[in-house]
């Protein structure tokens, strides 16, 4: 009996042990988002007011504010999303509400797989290859936007489809049942219920095109332009390849300048993530079956 | 939007005109509904179904009973090509509804609404219970408000649901409880104005007073469309089945009158021990 | 010619195609033009990086040179050579360290967040996992630059910071939430069955995670390592900006070296579209491309293989 008693203790000593150190270990793990936030704040912070935001670069890009990169990060990322999001959703619902179980669909889910698996400077030489030298669209912003779309096209498949099969089946089998095609059922009844879910990935797609450079910076993007893109056929400067430059390409440039570049860059995405996370939280509370 | 009910051309004459016709199987006015010839069911490889031949009437409830895996949900699921939404389901065999070749169709959509479905367990969909209802008109191209609300209340009161919801026709419909979901998909089933309504073990997921309110309504139906009833209790099919097919192990063992199937007058000595409860 | 009443309705009066029909069939097109679509880039890719590298493949490649040669001099007029073998050596001892980072933090952090920690806890811990996995590569890159490379001088007392251990570290810190999240998925597939069994046997709950769940989760586990092994290949601007981009075999963790990609981000800009040095670069990339489908392939297979037992 004492023995027994003796032979539990242990156990939980060993056990919160484990724990203890398997804690340890995972603080460890996210304590450098943490750390990283707090010194780009510490070091950039003083330098984010609204002229760093709206103003152009000057002396060598040593001084001013960031707006041609912010406004052409804009432009990539709309643009990306206006190609991505249709085509991602299409093939999200051919996966999902048309596609049988065979081995064709099994080739393009590894397609999608590849597709996100594949180095982000290959797809840099894929859209040079084909959108900037065969296509002829030139260095442009259309030649980059048109590569971070298919880069990140897995995003928008993966979270679309997700959200359409978190759709019972049970629905769509009373819709057909009721005489629905299949796309009367996607539309009046997987579709509303999915559509928030959609909205989750691609608001994580808009985050994770932001913060992209290697695909853009031979395909659209500029190290410097003294003025602002006109047309989508023209090149634009993107905050995330700014931030390269003036961390490793501009001489005199002073600290406080590409700490606030990051600063940017890095609450931009991470706002992105934060809302696209709160909103899958606020989704799941709202149960409606 | 098409409106079904337009440009209809005066009758072109069914695609199977050369049904046999064997007056001693007629009963009455009454034509065939359904004719089922020699239907089996593989699902990749296995067989749930085989040879199964039996003719529905019009305006008559089929009953179908059977221990479970006899096939019977299989069946219903041929009848209205579901089985096209089914990964590995095979089907051989034929069915006629209406007289019409059921695999020759050029619109499948059409002929699944004719066809009313009622499942095991509930399926509310996630609209208002109104949108439940209205959902298959509005499939059909009725946009029109009024007309809408008038579907609308004649399905509910007819499932028996309008008095329990008539003041709540905008909450969800997939947040009602059990048995209020089954009546509301009952409602639903009859928004589409089937010719052919089918049931599949409706009471299972449904309290007794319930069950006998939903019973008391499918009476009432016979006069206006067919009714393909499956059931798991045997006395449920007694009480409203004018003629009861048995089904086990993927065969259809015999069909006959109700009554007199119950009272023992089988072909089959299995039908009666079924029926008496000695297996199942 | 109206009918009201559809008694006894016939083929011709029902069977027809309407709009909705052929609106379905148009859909039908229409997602499996997005379908295809991926199978499409997937193909482009390949082919449109092959074909801009062909005429190196063609005529220079000489595979125990590419390959074999730790000489990586494009830009040497008389003689250019262009061997990768020390780019590959770059890439490979910076992944190699990442994953000596990255495989033990992932797996605790995927232990603790799916076995121990619960409610508040555990959800605030995925949020942050899943941040981590958001922060841009070349953010990484410039905390190598400005937060690592100081610290490693102070530390080792060595004269510059960027180099195989900086690189390694922030490719670890970058590889491991999405080796969390696979390896947590993991821990997840393994039936609660498995876990209560063990503990009716009088296990504890450590006993059951390290002598039951463990093993039960290892391919999952392994396709997770792989995955991170993929994105640790292919990852460029963090690499880039923090190995010390210097061609090199590394002999020790404070040698500074170049990756693969780096030396396409790096170099592409200055070659002269159709020229040596730019396919050279392309043909790299065959190989990046051929070698993430390889380990994304195999990782994939795994991974399907316990989803299906």
């Amino acid at each position: 009996m004492f023995e027994e008693t003796e032979l539990i203790a242990r156990n939980k000593r060993i056990q919160g042990l484990y724990r203890t150190l398997l804690m340890m270990v995972t603080i460890l793990l996210v304590l450098p988002v943490l750390v990283i936030l707090a010194t780009l704040v510490y070091k950039g912070g003083s330098i984010i007011s609204m002229e760093f935001l709206f103003t152009d670069p000057v002396d060598g890009m040593t001084a001013g504010g960031i707006f041609p990169a912010l406004f052409g990060t804009v432009w990539l990322v709309t643009l990306a999303l206006l190609i991505s999001v249709p085509l991602g959703v299409a093939a999200a619902i051919y996966l999902s509400e048309y596609a049988a179980n065979n081995w064709f669909t099994r080739l393009i889910n590894l397609a999608i797989i590849n597709l996100a698996g594949v180095p982000s400077i290959v797809h840099a030489l894929f859209g040079v290859g084909a959108f900037v030298i065969f296509f002829k669209f030139g260095t442009s912003i259309l030649a980059a936007s048109m590569t971070l779309a298919i880069m990140t096209l897995p995003v928008v498949i993966v979270a679309t489809k997700e959200s359409l099969q978190s759709v019972p089946y049970a629905f769509r089998e009373a819709c057909w049942n009721m005489g629905a095609t299949r796309w009367q059922t996607v539309r009046r009844i997987v579709l509303p219920n999915a559509v928030s879910g959609i909205l989750t990935g691609v608001i994580l797609e808009v985050s994770r095109t932001t913060g992209e450079t290697a695909p853009i910076m031979f395909t659209g993007a500029a190290f410097f332009l003294p003025f602002l893109p006109e047309s989508i056929f023209d090149q634009t400067m993107a905050l995330s390849l700014h931030l390269f430059v003036v961390a490793t390409q501009v001489p005199g440039v002073p600290d406080a300048l590409p700490y606030g570049v990051a600063l940017v860059l890095i609450s931009m995405v991470l706002l992105m993530n934060s809302l696209s996370i709160a909103f899958r939280i606020y989704l799941r509370n709202q149960k409606k079956w | 939007m098409v409106n079904p009910d337009t440009a209809t051309k005066p009758n072109a004459g069914n695609s199977n005109p050369a049904a046999p016709d064997s007056m001693e199987d007629r009963r009455g006015m009454n034509t065939r509904k359904l004719e089922v010839r020699d239907l089996s069911v593989h699902y990749s490889g296995n067989t749930v179904l085989s040879e199964v031949t039996l003719d529905v009437w019009e305006n008559e409830i089929f009953g179908i009973i059977g221990p479970a895996n006899a096939g019977k949900t299989s069946f219903l699921k041929c009848i209205n090509r579901m089985n096209t939404f089914t990964d590995n389901m095979e089907v051989g065999g034929q069915i006629l509804f209406s007289g019409m070749d059921i695999h020759q169709l050029k619109n499948v959509y059409a002929l699944r609404s004719r066809i009313g479905v009622v499942f095991p367990l509930p399926v509310g969909l996630p609209l208002t219970i109104y949108e439940n209802v209205a959902l298959a008109p509005r499939l059909k191209g009725i946009s029109d408000k009024t007309e809408l609300n008038i579907i609308v209340e004649r399905c509910l009161t007819r499932a028996a649901l309008w008095d329990e919801v008539k003041d709540r026709l905008n909450s969800l419909g997939s947040l009602l409880s059990g048995g209020q979901q089954q009546r509301l998909t009952i409602a639903r089933a009859l928004s589409q104005d089937p010719d052919l309504l089918m049931l599949d073990e409706f009471s299972i997921a449904v309290d007794p007073v319930t069950t006998m309110r939903i019973e008391e309504v499918l009476k009432e139906l016979r006069s206006e469309m067919t009714i393909i009833l499956v059931t798991n209790l045997v006395q449920q099919a007694r009480r409203l089945a004018d003629r009861t097919a048995f089904f086990l192990d993927g065969k259809c063992v015999e069909v006959g009158e109700t009554e007199a199937l119950f009272e023992g007058n089988v072909e089959d000595p299995r039908t009666r021990d079924y029926i008496e409860g000695k297996f199942g | 010619m109206e009918r009201t009443s559809p008694a006894q309705p016939t083929a011709a009066e029902f069977d027809r195609r309407n709009l909705d029909w052929y609106i379905d069939k148009l859909v039908q097109i229409l997602v499996f033009i997005g379908g295809i679509s991926a199978i499409v880039f997937i193909i482009g890719i390949f082919a449109f990086v092959t074909i801009e590298g062909a005429g190196f493949l063609l005529d220079d490649f000489s595979f125990k040179e590419f390959f074999l040669s730790p000489f990586w001099e494009p830009s040497d007029e008389d003689a250019p050579e262009y061997g990768i073998l020390a780019l590959v050596a770059g890439t490979a001892s910076v992944t190699g360290l990442a994953m000596i980072v990255a495989i033990p933090f992932s797996l605790g952090a995927a232990i603790f967040i799916g076995e121990f920690a619960t409610g508040r806890t555990r959800e605030s811990l995925k949020v942050l996992v899943e941040l981590l996995a958001a922060i841009p590569s070349v953010v990484w890159g410039f905390i190598g630059l400005t937060i690592m490379n100081p610290l490693i001088i102070d530390l080792f007392d060595v004269p510059v910071g960027l180099n195989v251990l900086n690189a390694g570290v922030i490719l670890g810190l970058m590889a491991a939430p999405i080796m969390t999240s696979i390896a947590e998925d993991a821990l997840k597939a393994v039936p609660d069955r498995y876990r209560e069994a063990a503990e009716a046997l009088g296990a504890t709950q450590w006993e059951v995670i390290f002598k039951t769940v463990l093993p039960a989760a290892k391919n999952g586990l392994l396709g997770a390592v792989l995955l991170g092994v993929g994105r640790g290949f292919g990852e460029t601007m963090a690499v880039l900006m923090a190995t010390g981009h210097s061609v090199n075999i590394p002999d020790s963790l404070f040698d500074p070296v170049r990756a693969l990609t780096a030396t396409i981000a790096a170099e592409l800009g200055e070659t002269a579209v159709g020229s040596d040095h730019y396919q050279v670069l392309f043909t790299i990339g065959i190989f990046l491309f051929l070698v993430t489908f390889v380990i994304n392939l195999t990782a994939d297979l795994i991974v399907r293989g316990i989803r299906d037992q």
